[in-house]
């Protein structure tokens, strides 16, 4: 499967999710950056990876979704080809509107990092069929903007449509309904606070990460 | 021609710096203050032919969340 990681200045994991991709895919993603206006035909995936896009100035993720990249992300995210957005990533497509909400500073004011567990709400999409619904993985975070902000109609109509893909299972940031992952309405879209790129190895303490790439190359195939 | 924009968290929408400060005020022995709101101000020197609607797609565009955000324009 081909796949692109999108590059803004201040990512720093896009490394990460490019030997992510690597492991899981056998071939080396096309790392494009944020200048450029078009992205190479053919991608099977589109990652925006976590990191402190244009220094977080303004909002996080503000200026990067307005960047000429980013526009053609969203014409190929509305044109069906699956797009993840990891942390910053996750930030970056709120701002494009292609998925709803927004990411705001976590509600006890501090940087978390560590391990968390997370539940899996749906197994059905083309992310998470790689998990079975209601098991608990875990997957490290690392953000200070990871509370999840919708209005309760949105945050209804989410759950309603089986849109949360992923829950935190003890709150760490503050995030309405305990949010940790949103799919847009036809799926193609996830964006997700913590990173499933860095739990790729056993090394790493687990593959719990490396399961949604799995099964994402499995479901797209 | 200079704007100010003001750009605030909408009511509603829980502000945990805006508590932080509050505490720390609260800390400082200053009592009575029931609330605190951070925000941001924008300071804009734009020709003077900029038409009110370009400030506002500004603002929509870019300048504030309005998932979150409510702002106001200022002119000087």
């Amino acid at each position: 499967m081909k796949t692109a990681v999108i590059v803004f200045p201040g990512s720093n994991c896009d490394r990460d999710i490019a030997v992510a991709l690597e492991a899981v895919t056998g071939r080396k993603p096309d790392m494009v950056w944020h200048g450029e206006s078009d992205l190479p035909e053919g991608l099977g995936l589109i990652a925006l990876p976590g990191g402190f896009s244009y220094g977080d100035y303004l909002r996080c993720g503000a200026i990067a979704a307005r960047s000429p990249v980013v526009k053609a992300v969203v014409e190929a995210a509305n044109r069906g080809t699956p797009v993840i957005g990891i942390c910053n990533g996750f930030q970056v497509l709120t701002e494009t509107g292609l998925l709803p909400g927004a990411l705001m500073r976590n509600s006890g004011l501090d940087f978390v990092c560590r391990d968390v567990p997370l539940s899996v709400e749906n197994s059905q999409s083309i992310f998470t069929s790689g998990y079975r619904a209601g098991e608990t993985i875990t997957v490290p975070v690392a953000h200070h903007d990871g509370n999840y902000f919708a209005d309760a109609e949105t945050l209804d109509r989410l759950e309603g449509e089986g849109r949360v893909a992923f829950r935190y299972a003890e709150d760490i940031n503050g995030s309405a309904r305990g949010i940790a992952g949103v799919l847009n309405q036809a799926g193609n879209v996830l964006g997700m606070m913590p990173h499933p790129e860095r739990r790729i190895e056993a090394a790493h303490g687990g593959i719990d990460g490396r399961r949604l790439f799995e099964g994402l190359l499995h479901a797209i195939a | 021609m200079k704007l100010r924009i003001i750009v605030t968290l909408k009511n509603g929408v829980l502000d945990p710096q805006g508590k932080a400060i509050q505490h720390a005020l609260s800390g400082l022995g200053f009592d009575g203050v029931d609330d605190v709101r951070a925000g941001k101000i924008f300071e804009l020197d734009v020709a003077d032919w900029t038409s009110d609607s370009a400030i506002d797609e500004m603002c929509r565009k870019l300048l504030a969340n309005t998932v979150i955000e409510n702002y106001r324009v200022e002119r000087a």
